[in-house]
């Protein structure tokens, strides 16, 4: 399922079942588990998805369909600061595209890829609403609004 | 008086929070703390401008402020009465600061029904919704009307759906009021996926309070006694506004068991989406909140037949929910005076891309196209010339010059090649290249489709190959029919919404932009100059003067020439950049 192998500590099954405990083990539920669940480990591996099929008792299949079709959830860690641009139309036409590719360039890294060292990953999301602000990168939770390719490395300046 | 606060998503992003402790903390050092009241409230549409700040009951609007602004507000505006010009919206045309917001361009031909009370109260105070007639409808409803009777007067109204389709609301209630059942639900669908739009999120984070009510008002109509919110994950704070207004309406006995003293009972939960945008599709979404994948299912049976765990289930869009209310308030007579014929009310849209007011605006159905871009939207920015305006999203078209004086309502917009949508208005100007456009927006639904059903999955994937051999200047005039039957299949046999609408920006910009798609593949050319594999740098031999800066910035070596002597581009190894152009300080590199 994944490359990544972890080892889940028992603390890491107890947060699991509580989790799962708190929605009545009601597989109806899975969504508002899962996000639940990557608030908490910031990721969903292989292995937690197996710990949440078990206790739901439904397949890990199921699980997996889940997690795969949203692309809210991921099966990799993101970065210390995950960079997000958005690539909704309004930042688009108004040149999104260009501080994407200033990222990848600046980061050496594709969308959906962490860098080596582990401090930023980059994802493209659609709309976050502040079309005024077009283009709008975020970083964490901070958002920049009006970013040109220029201040790409003025942006990544600040978290070094 | 009271000072208003933007706390809409763009003027958050710019620290209007900052903005509100800074006015709170100037009132209380000068004593007044007490008498000035300071609100964040929703959204004042006005995002190109933020962070907004209002002053009432003048209606003073403040402009860009910033959080040392409050100091000067404080001082001029509070204690002596006199506006702070600087801070005030400047005319574009007649260059003078505008007074209040009365007077702006932009808000001047707008009615604001769903919106109406986006920016004026505080949207955790339970109170102030109720100060401006809330829960009145909700109230009225119950004590002085039948079931039977509200679905009337939501049928009267002439109130379609405002997600997209444009379905008559009423006929909706209807058909899920005479499914029997012991359980039956309101599902608020504010799964808002459409990228530029953002009015569902502005009137869950402006308004909260008038869907609990209108959802109430449904369950009451269709007697289904529980309520469900289907909303993104990527919407944090309309969840904590809902969060706060569910919690204050139960409080208060507007949500919960026998609300208004009667044995009528509703209550509402929230249920996340997590960031798939074909669960904006009813039973997409109904899947999605039974925790499974958000795939959708053919109809019938529809949602109001068998839906959320396979009982009868009503499902409104948030705007759609928003104008239920007032309706009931006001009459069905006064919201069926305003729009056209066949569409009544008014319409959100967010006004977006090369505008230069940029922003949230509700007009009358029938406002055309060039009122809402010219006059509403302050026209195109930095002067350059309107080519298309994208309406419907991904699943919409593009209208151009020749569709600006159509009224703009459900069917017109269908009878252009577009949609309405859930009313995202993206303008293009003459940069923009339309075959990228519609490249970007087959990009989405690509990477969107669910993949349950062939037409969808396969062919959308195909068109997207074209589309991107086309910018690359690959393409054949056999492939722009290719195109066209393709999409027209695509249409014609996808299961869902979502499918049967994604080729619409392929066949609107084929049919309005031809002569595009035709220079791409016969002169391998962009008239927009925005496709890059299809741009030709050269160095203008009279303007170079040698300084050697191209070819020491190429990163192939593609350029030579001697220092002080003209320089060439190898067109061959030149993979364009784009390096030479931004490197020469004389102009000499020339985009074709």
């Amino acid at each position: 399922m994944s490359s990544i192998k972890i080892e889940l500590r028992q603390e890491d099954l107890n947060k699991i079942h509580e989790i799962c405990d708190s929605f009545n083990n009601e597989p109806l539920e899975l969504i508002n588990i899962l996000h639940r669940t990557q608030e908490h480990f910031g990721y969903l591996p292989a292995e937690v998805q197996e710990a949440i099929a078990d206790k739901l008792n439904i397949s890990t299949a199921q699980v997996y369909g889940v997690v795969t079709f949203y692309s809210f959830f991921t099966m990799t860690p993101k970065g210390k600061h995950p960079i997000s641009i958005c690539m909704g139309t309004a930042c688009y036409v108004r040149g999104a595209e260009k501080v994407l590719d200033e990222f990848k360039k600046e980061l050496a890294i594709q969308v959906g890829q962490t860098t080596p060292d582990g401090k930023f990953s980059l994802s493209s999301l659609r709309c976050v609403g502040a079309c005024g602000l077009a283009p709008v990168v975020l970083v964490g939770n901070k958002t920049y609004g009006r970013v040109a390719p220029d201040d790409v490395k003025v942006i990544l300046k600040e978290y070094e | 008086m009271h000072l208003l606060v933007c706390g809409g998503t763009g003027c958050r992003a710019s620290e209007s929070s900052l903005i509100l402790e800074s006015l709170k903390r100037e009132l209380e050092e000068k004593g007044l703390g007490n008498e000035v009241q300071v609100i964040m409230t929703g959204c004042f549409g006005f995002c190109e401008k933020g962070p907004v700040v209002k002053v009432m009951p003048d209606n003073t609007f403040y402009v860009q402020v910033k959080p040392e602004d409050a100091a000067v507000i404080v001082a001029e505006h509070v204690i002596k009465g006199r506006p702070v010009q600087r801070l005030l919206y400047v005319d574009p045309k007649s260059k003078e600061h505008v007074p209040d917001s009365k007077h702006m361009g932009f808000y001047r031909k707008q009615i604001r029904i769903a919106l109406r009370n986006c920016g004026f109260i505080n949207p955790e105070n339970i109170d102030e919704y109720i100060a401006r007639e809330g829960y009145s409808a909700l109230g009225k409803c119950i004590s002085e009307f039948t079931a039977a009777d509200v679905i009337d007067i939501i049928k009267k109204s002439g109130l379609r759906g405002r997600g997209g389709a444009g379905f008559p609301t009423g006929l909706k209630w209807e058909i899920a009021s005479k499914n029997k059942a012991d359980q039956k639900y309101v599902v608020c669908n504010a799964d808002e996926g459409d990228p530029g739009a953002f009015m569902d999120r502005s009137v869950l984070e402006g308004d909260p309070h008038s869907i609990l009510e209108a959802m109430a008002i449904c369950g009451y109509a269709i007697s289904a006694s529980k309520g469900l919110i289907y909303i993104r994950a990527e919407y944090p704070l309309a969840i904590q506004r809902l969060k706060i207004a569910i919690a204050q309406a139960r409080e208060y006995g507007l949500l919960g068991k026998n609300i208004f003293g009667s044995d009528f009972s509703f209550d509402i939960d929230l249920r996340y989406g997590a960031g798939a945008f074909v669960c904006g599709e009813e039973t997409a979404l109904i899947h999605s909140m039974e925790g499974m994948r958000g795939e959708p299912t053919n109809k019938p049976p529809f949602p109001a037949e068998s839906g959320f765990l396979g009982k009868p289930s009503n499902v409104n869009n948030v705007e759609t929910f928003a104008s239920v209310p007032v309706i009931i308030t006001k009459g069905w007579e006064w919201f069926s005076a305003i729009g056209t014929e066949k569409s009544k009310g008014t319409k959100v849209f967010a006004l977006a891309g090369k505008i230069n007011n940029v922003g949230l605006i509700e007009v009358p159905m029938g406002t055309t196209l060039r009122e809402i871009i010219f006059e509403i939207g302050g026209g195109i920015k930095n002067g350059k010339k309107f080519k298309a305006v994208q309406t419907g999203g991904p699943s919409g078209g593009c209208l151009t010059e020749k569709h600006l004086d159509t009224p703009i309502d459900f069917d017109n917009l269908v009878a252009a090649g577009s949609m309405m949508g859930s009313g995202g208005m993206i303008v293009m100007d003459e940069d923009d290249c339309m075959v990228s456009i519609a490249k970007f927006f087959l990009e989405f639904t690509v990477e969107e489709s669910c993949g349950k059903c062939a037409p969808c999955r396969i062919g959308n994937k195909r068109l997207h190959e074209l589309l991107t051999s086309i910018t690359k200047g690959n393409g054949t005039m056999a492939d722009l029919d290719r195109l066209k039957n393709m999409s027209n299949v695509i249409k014609d046999t996808a299961l869902c919404g979502l499918g049967q609408t994604s080729p619409n920006p392929v066949l609107s910009t084929l049919n309005n932009f031809m002569d595009e798609y035709v220079a791409h593949v016969t002169e391998k050319r962009c008239p927009a100059g925005s496709c890059r594999e299809l741009m030709k740098y050269s160095i203008i031999v009279d303007k170079c003067v040698g300084c050697t800066a191209c070819a020491r910035g190429c990163p192939v070596n593609a350029i030579s020439g001697e220092r002080k002597g003209p320089h060439f581009i190898d067109q061959e190894k030149c993979i364009k950049c784009g390096a030479c152009f931004e490197k020469c300080k004389f102009g000499a590199v020339l985009i074709n």
